[in-house]
């Protein structure tokens, strides 16, 4: 069995089911559905299915490593999880794409739904590749996808603000990567990873042109992951986006950006590389810069998707920092395993805040905190998953999210990076302001009669997988860590 | 057994939150919890080893390895004693309210119960932050005063204080760690790590003090030690009742335990260290004393409280600061006596609010007339918690001030720790000079005008009754806590 056949069978179904809208044979709700039932069935497969083994002439571009499948499978729960959020915001769409006059509602919703599997297909190519071309093309699948769907609420100013610096930035920082990708290759004149680690090992003289191509593609992967300086656009952007579209960007393009940025700088500080020191050096000066500017410009915002916007800046850079302890192996885990754990914790977590505002949004409220007031009391099963989910970007204990910041600053007090530890737990202790904010907010007391807030059956059976997430994760992370593979002792220094 | 009696709370709040009836389910809850704590205190006593019993665990994660284990020796006994009394009382107390006091309260009370039991570091530390949820939501959304203001400074001087102490713990697991086969087997587990003190002639030995401090500091902020004190007294005075008798009768002795648990037997010899033991020092004079007079001023019964709750802890720290096995066995004795006096005391002050409205002392006067019941247990209360011989905060504290003479000689003269004991005898002129103000000005002089608070209901005097019967009989015979305390200090090493 071909190993790709996973990713081409749903860029199929894409096509297809975008025939399908353009034709109006299935209606919004069919097209979804249809989405979320093909994913599922990947899903299975890729969990059920033996690894298939990479045929001779794929070896070069592509790799189906347990990290391979395990972003593969996080590509797909996102992608799950987008479709359903979808659902639950299509009355806002609709209200922004209808034509005046129009009779049909649903007109062009059903594109929101095929585009994400395309999303989906760049992030499972991504997850494997292995040469500097696939990379760069699985990238750009995923991105421009991203433009249209940004800019999809065409009667909303806000979107298509968003969209316009979304696509200009987006370039932008293609065109830096590009460049980067380009000098790198120039100077190794190797295409694949494995090659260009090998000329680095053994690499004689001057290293200034690399030293150049890897500052540049730091800082196109910066603008995906929305590292410091790199960050401007992204509070516009989420506010601005789609609400099931800012979480796909919140979790989607930032693992996107993770796994290229591990596999890349995995070939950059590769064991007696020569440019190794620097780049760390670089990923760590970000990384401090990151989780500072996050977490602190995160306090003052009133508005929920802003803040999260922010919260999303301050996560890549515990990322970033998990990325940057290379000896990190010491802890028992991989800085690149520590890097998924990670991720595999932002998921859930982030997942559930965008429920709670597209369909806080879709039944009238406002995307500002204080709309959110007594939701828990209206809404028993949504307000506790949205604390629970709040509790868990805050890094409180017996959740995901505690674990993984354990891990990034277990890892980093191991390197000796303590003044990067106390930008951590100064950035740490500012969430724990803003988000426990958003918990009062929505155990207060209500002020106006807004009605609760009523979720289609499978938002409520998301709600309760990502819940149990969380707790199983938070409790008994071990359970990730098997799906990584990782080594019990550790050699002492 | 241990397990269970961690999940009971939890498993009962969640059934309120599903609907069962509040004040039942939690006073029956925690009611089983008491009988089963007494029982093992019982059971315990009978083998008295000092060691680790009742040991379950259950494999968590390989590596770093974590696990979730429980254990109890006569250290962390003594505390879940303490913790299970003042639940059941703070939700006996707790009349007419919604179902969130009650949950709340049982949460706050299975955190407490799990940080005092668990023998593994990543879940003593996570049992504690658990509680920190419904401490800060309930002084958010049913507190008094400034509400608000207290919740976020109690929240944040909390966070930051967890996440040095978390710093400060991920370095012993580090440090503390063994080498089998010349490879580091990382573990949380509390029991392995005792077994590795960072001793002076180990490898690593000259981060020990720092790492101690950075514990000190971590877990000093968790129990009010000046100057990282100013978040308890805003937040206690806030707080709803029976979330203030749970967090600074219960809740708050986390930090001393994790001292006398973790710090001082896997650092040994770190608090002698002289930069550090005078920095605490000088810091837990700041408790006594700035904060003691702090106390005299305020013009309000539950600021009042607040306060000496502060100031008490600076005793406690003194008895850590000898780091001898005496004034461990002092500051835990102390650490249960204020427990069940503060609680009480914020219990009663809680009554009065209800029934009055106000806790100004210019607003209050002459209560005793109606209320006879109510001042007598109040005056026991407060006489306890100044330090009177025959109650059990007597004798924690004789205990913490005889040990720092332990290595008195005539020959070398007063040492700083002994001067520091000195001036902080005064304290206890300081204590007594502000509750017995405060006992006369609310309860006898003149009945203020429309004022009339009559006593408790038979059903609430129960709880009341039984802590003031614990402070005596405690006080008259306290080597009910002190035979397991002293072996098992002595086998924490101790000495």
């Amino acid at each position: 069995m071909n190993p790709l056949n996973l990713e081409l069978g749903l860029g199929v179904l894409g096509l297809v089911l975008l025939m399908a809208e353009t034709f109006s044979l299935l209606s919004r709700k069919a097209i979804g559905y249809t989405a979320i039932g093909g994913l599922l069935i990947a899903l299975v497969l890729l969990v059920s299915g033996s690894c298939p083994c990479v045929p001779a002439y794929l070896q070069d571009f592509y790799i189906l490593d347990s990290a391979a499948l395990f972003y593969k499978g996080l590509a797909l729960i996102s992608t799950i999880a987008v479709l359903i959020i979808s659902m639950e915001y299509a009355p806002v769409l609709s209200q922004f794409i209808a034509p005046d006059g129009s009779k049909s509602k649903e007109a062009g919703l059903g594109e929101f739904f095929c585009l994400p599997l395309f999303v989906c297909v760049g992030l499972m190519v991504m997850a494997s590749a292995q040469d500097l071309i696939t990379i760069f093309v699985s990238l750009e699948l995923v991105t421009v996808s991203f433009y249209v769907l940004v800019a999809f609420m065409r009667r909303s100013a806000m979107s298509l603000e968003a969209g316009v610096k979304y696509l200009i930035l987006g370039a932008l920082s293609t065109g830096l990567l590009i460049y980067g990708l380009a000098w790198v290759y120039g100077v190794t004149g190797q295409i694949t990873l494995s090659g260009i680690q090998e000329k680095l090992v053994h690499w004689q003289g001057d290293n200034t042109a690399l030293l150049f191509g890897a500052a540049l593609v730091l800082a196109g992967l910066g603008f995906k992951v929305a590292a410091v300086p790199f960050q401007i656009w992204v509070p516009d952007v989420y506010q601005g986006a789609p609400t099931p579209v800012t979480a796909f960007l919140s979790v989607g393009s930032k693992a996107a950006g993770f796994i290229v940025l591990t596999r890349i700088f995995g070939a950059f500080t590769a064991k007696g590389s020569v440019i190794s020191d620097q780049v760390t050096n670089m990923i760590l000066l970000i990384a401090g810069a990151t989780i500072l500017v996050g977490n602190l410009s995160a306090i003052a915002q009133k508005n929920f998707k802003r803040l999260l916007g922010y919260s999303s800046i301050a996560h890549a850079g515990y990322l970033l920092l998990a990325l940057g302890c290379l000896h990190a192996g010491h802890t028992g885990i991989k800085s690149a395993d520590i890097v998924a754990f990670y991720l595999a914790t932002y998921l859930p977590m982030t997942f559930i805040c965008f429920l709670l505002l597209s369909a806080a949004r879709a039944q009238g409220r406002t995307e500002d905190i204080s709309s959110l007031t007594g939701l828990a009391r209206r809404s028993p099963l949504l307000g506790f998953a949205a604390t629970l989910a709040l509790a868990s970007l805050a890094g409180l204990p017996l959740t995901a999210g505690f674990m993984g910041k354990l891990f990034v600053f277990f890892a980093a007090l191991n390197e000796g990076y303590y003044g990067l530890v106390l930008i951590a737990v100064v950035g740490a202790a500012s969430g724990f302001y803003y988000y426990f904010k958003v918990i009062l907010a929505l155990h207060s007391k209500p002020e106006n009669d807004a009605p609760a807030i009523k979720l289609a059956f499978l938002s409520q059976a998301m709600l309760v997988i990502f819940m149990a997430a969380i707790i199983v994760i938070g409790v008994y992370p071990g359970i990730i860590s098997r799906a990584l593979g990782v080594a019990t002792t550790v050699a002492v220094k | 057994m241990l397990e269970t009696i961690i999940l009971l709370p939890i498993l009962a709040a969640f059934a309120i939150w599903l609907g069962s009836p509040g004040r039942i389910t939690a006073v029956v809850a925690s009611l089983i919890n008491l009988i089963a704590v007494v029982i093992l205190f019982v059971q315990y006593q009978g083998m008295n080893t000092g060691k680790m019993a009742f040991q379950a665990s259950y494999p968590v994660l390989s590596s770093p390895q974590i696990q979730f284990a429980v254990g109890a020796d006569g250290v962390s006994l003594v505390l879940v004693l303490l913790t299970t009394l003042v639940t059941w009382a703070a939700v006996w107390g707790t009349v007419d309210k919604d179902g969130i006091y009650y949950i709340a309260s049982l949460l706050i009370s299975a955190g407490a119960l799990g940080a005092f039991l668990c023998t593994d570091v990543f879940f003593l530390y996570a049992f504690h932050e658990l509680a920190l949820i419904p401490t800060f939501l309930m002084i958010a959304l049913y507190g008094h005063n400034d509400r608000k203001d207290a919740a976020w400074k109690i929240t944040i001087y909390l966070g930051v204080g967890s996440l040095v102490l978390l710093a400060g713990l991920l370095g012993v697991v580090w440090y503390c760690s063994p080498v089998v086969d010349h490879h580091k087997v990382l573990t949380f587990d509390l029991l392995e790590l005792l077994k590795h003190p960072l001793s002076p002639d180990a490898p690593y030995a000259k981060f020990g003090p720092y790492n101690f401090f950075t514990l000190l500091v971590g877990f000093g902020t968790l129990v009010s030690l000046f100057p990282f004190h100013s978040w308890a007294a805003p937040a206690y005075a806030a707080a709803p009742t029976p979330i203030a008798m749970l967090h600074s009768g219960v809740l708050k002795k986390f930090g001393l335990y994790g001292l006398i648990r973790i710090a001082l037997p896997l650092f040994p010899g770190a608090v002698q260290t002289p930069w550090i033991q005078q920095a605490l020092l000088l810091m837990l004079l700041g408790n006594i004393l700035v904060v003691g007079l702090i106390t005299i001023h305020q013009r309000r019964l539950d600021d009042l409280l607040a306060n000496s709750s502060v100031m008490h802890m600076g005793y406690i720290f003194l008895g850590l600061a000898t780091g001898n096995a005496l004034g461990q066995n002092g500051a835990l004795m102390l650490m249960f006596a204020h427990g069940i006096s503060i609680a009480l005391l914020f219990m009663l002050c809680g009554k009065l609010r209800n029934q009055v409205g106000t806790l100004e002392f210019e607003k209050l006067g002459g209560i005793a007339n109606t209320a006879p019941f109510l001042s007598v247990v109040f005056g026991f209360a407060a006489f306890a918690s100044i330090g009177l011989p025959g109650l059990a905060n007597f004798a924690g504290e004789v205990m913490i001030f005889l040990s720092t003479f332990q290595d008195f000689t005539a020959a070398k003269g007063f040492t700083m720790l002994q001067v520091t004991t000195i001036l902080s005898l005064w304290g206890v002129v300081i204590s007594a000079v502000y509750m017995l103000r405060a006992y006369r000005k609310i309860f006898f002089g003149g009945v203020t005008s429309g004022l009339f608070v009559s006593d408790p209901t038979v059903g609430q005097r129960i709880p009341m009754f039984l802590l003031a019967a614990v402070l005596l009989v405690v006080g008259c015979q306290p080597s009910l806590l002190l035979n397991v305390l002293q072996t098992s200090i002595a086998a924490l090493g101790a000495k």
